[in-house]
């Protein structure tokens, strides 16, 4: 039997992970690491495969905001609605309902300072529902997904310990 | 006038050999900049951060003096909490517990208090180097008994009788083993307990320091777990394995009240205490490491894996390893001692691993491979393993 928690964080960190190399990691055939990806994805477990780019290395100069909204939920269809009307625009990469002191997070990537200042003042804050809303903007990254942003570790062991 | 050092240096120091295989390792680490090395004996992880920053908040609060001998009392607690949770061994933690500077003190201790002159200990090799080293140190014998790839490197009931004497004061035994990955069960301990029961005045010392380290996938088992062997057993752990904390150099003993008593007054003298920082930080690692060693014994045990499908791969024979982070695979047939097969390899490909003769003479036929090493390293080396086997299998045949 595959451990599929342990498959899925291995490829969650390595999308690129080879099926042999699974296939020996986790003690099973090819046919059967494959068999059961293609099962994940059926079943909607995996959505897909990112990669993990730190853009501040390249010319883009485009931020990363965090928008927290505080609205209405309505009737019927609590936030989920509301939260449709967001996350189908490309630019929110993420959107999450939260608990605590607002309501919906909106992550928006890909668009520069002034696109992000349109967007939540065109599109975001007069929408009906909606009560306030609060712009971050993501001044460096150390961390994202795991992945750290500084540079690697190297391994300063000595050659040969007994 | 040129003194002659040599002779002001102890017999005893003189006559612990120097290792044969020095020369190879002074040239393994001389390379080191440009070879992948599955040659180290610790993990390659860095220690969790949990344990660290509990590390650091000690220094931030101050603790920076000398600690009781027996070290703090509530790392003791926690270490014998640690205990009876994970390996059902009971200790109390005001007389049964002596916190060391790694488990390699506590082994040197343990020779020391326990040794008269001549007294004889039976260590299976082969072994980790200081099994042997701290008993001549202590003016003991050490008696060796060669384990064997097609026992599993278990210790077989008929050879412990044969080797034991009365001058036979304890016996070493140390599963998972380094540097075989070799594991002993419950059924094969019970039947080692059975002769100790009629040898009472034998003492055993148990070197865990890889308990946390077993693939069996089940709970692993200490011979201190047999209650007719409790009171004769002295338990040798630490953290460097398991929690990934070498350099902290922490590691304790359980056993007899009286015997760690013992080794508290050798200790009190030569050592003082173990340091302060380090068993702030232990505590930390005994009460909330768990998922942390989970994580690190999953990857050993998916890089275990790797490596025995690589040796199959290249054609090495290896009994599978159930246990700490090393393979120990047989290089006979390739017309190579095992210290000619590491050097060339080392020279041709570039990756270090260890001749197995420096565990013992009958480590000779066979190289020890450590998966503390990244993935990538382990697949490298792998693949430039089977390339050097195969090389080495065409040039024999011409
Ligand atoms: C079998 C065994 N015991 C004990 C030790 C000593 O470990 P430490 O002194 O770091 O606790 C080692 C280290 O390599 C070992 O392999």
């Amino acid at each position: 039997m595959i451990n599929r928690i342990e498959l899925l964080k291995l490829v969650e960190h390595n999308a690129r992970i080879k099926i042999e190399d699974l296939a020996v990691m986790l003690n099973a055939s090819s046919e059967e690491i494959s068999a059961e990806l293609e099962a994940c994805k059926k079943e909607n477990v995996i959505l897909g495969y990112n990669t993990m780019i730190n853009w501040e290395k390249t010319e883009r100069e485009e931020v990363t905001a965090l928008i927290e909204v505080r609205i209405t939920p309505q009737r019927n269809q609590g936030f989920d609605k509301i939260a449709s009307q967001f996350y189908r625009y490309p630019q929110v990469s993420s959107c999450y309902l939260m608990s605590g002191g607002f309501d919906l997070m909106l992550i928006i990537e890909d668009s520069t300072l002034r696109e992000v200042a349109n967007f939540v003042s065109e599109k975001i804050a007069p929408l009906e529902g909606v009560l306030s809303t609060s712009t971050h903007f993501i001044l460096k990254k150390y961390k994202s997904n795991g992945t750290l942003f500084t540079q690697k570790q190297t391994d300063d062991r000595e050659a040969i310990v007994l | 006038m040129e003194i002659d050092y040599q002779s002001k240096i102890s017999t005893v120091v003189n006559n612990i050999a120097p290792s044969a295989i020095r020369r190879f390792f002074d040239l393994a680490n001389e390379m080191k900049e440009e070879v992948i090395s599955l040659s180290i004996g610790e993990p390659d992880f860095v220690t969790p951060w949990s344990i660290r920053e509990a590390g650091i908040f000690s220094l931030e609060d101050g603790y920076t003096h000398y600690s009781p001998n027996q070290g703090y009392i509530e790392v003791r607690k926690a270490i014998s909490e640690y205990l009876e949770r994970r390996f059902d061994l009971k200790y109390d933690p005001k007389k049964q517990l002596l916190v060391t500077v790694g488990g390699s003190e506590a082994l040197d201790l343990i020779a020391r208090a326990l040794i008269n002159p001549g007294d004889e200990v039976i260590i299976l090799e082969p072994c980790f180097v200081a099994y042997k080293a701290t008993v001549t140190l202590a003016h003991g014998v050490p008696v060796v008994i060669e384990t064997k790839e097609e026992d599993e490197y278990k210790l077989k009931p008929e050879a412990l009788e044969a080797a034991i004497t009365d001058k036979t004061k304890y016996i070493i035994l140390g599963y998972p083993g380094n540097p075989t990955g070799a594991t002993m069960t419950k059924e094969d301990l019970s039947k080692i307990k059975d002769i100790l029961v009629r040898h009472p005045d034998i003492f055993v010392v148990s070197d865990e320091l890889y308990s946390e380290l077993s693939y069996t996938g089940e709970k692993p088992a200490s011979i201190a777990n047999f209650p007719e062997l409790y009171d004769r057993t002295i338990v040798v752990n630490g953290f460097s394995k398991s929690f990934a904390m070498t350099g902290w150099r922490i590691g304790y003993m359980a056993g007899p009240a009286p015997l760690i008593a013992a080794m508290n007054k050798v200790h009190q003298y030569c050592i003082m205490s173990s340091p302060t920082t380090a068993q702030y930080a232990v505590i930390e690692a005994c009460r909330n490491g768990d998922k942390d060693v989970e994580e690190m014994r999953d990857e050993y045990n998916r890089r275990r894996r790797v490596i025995i499908n690589g040796l199959k791969e290249a054609g090495l024979s290896c009994f599978d390893p159930t246990g700490a982070f090393y393979a120990f695979p047989s290089i006979e047939g390739l017309g190579l001692t095992c210290e000619e097969f590491c050097e060339r390899f080392l020279m041709e490909k570039k990756v270090a691993i260890v001749p197995g003769s420096a565990f013992g003479k009958c480590g000779e036929g066979h190289v020890r491979i450590s998966y503390a090493a990244s993935m990538e390293n382990i697949q490298e080396a792998m693949r430039r393993l089977k390339e050097f086997v195969t090389e080495l299998k065409n040039g024999s045949k011409e």
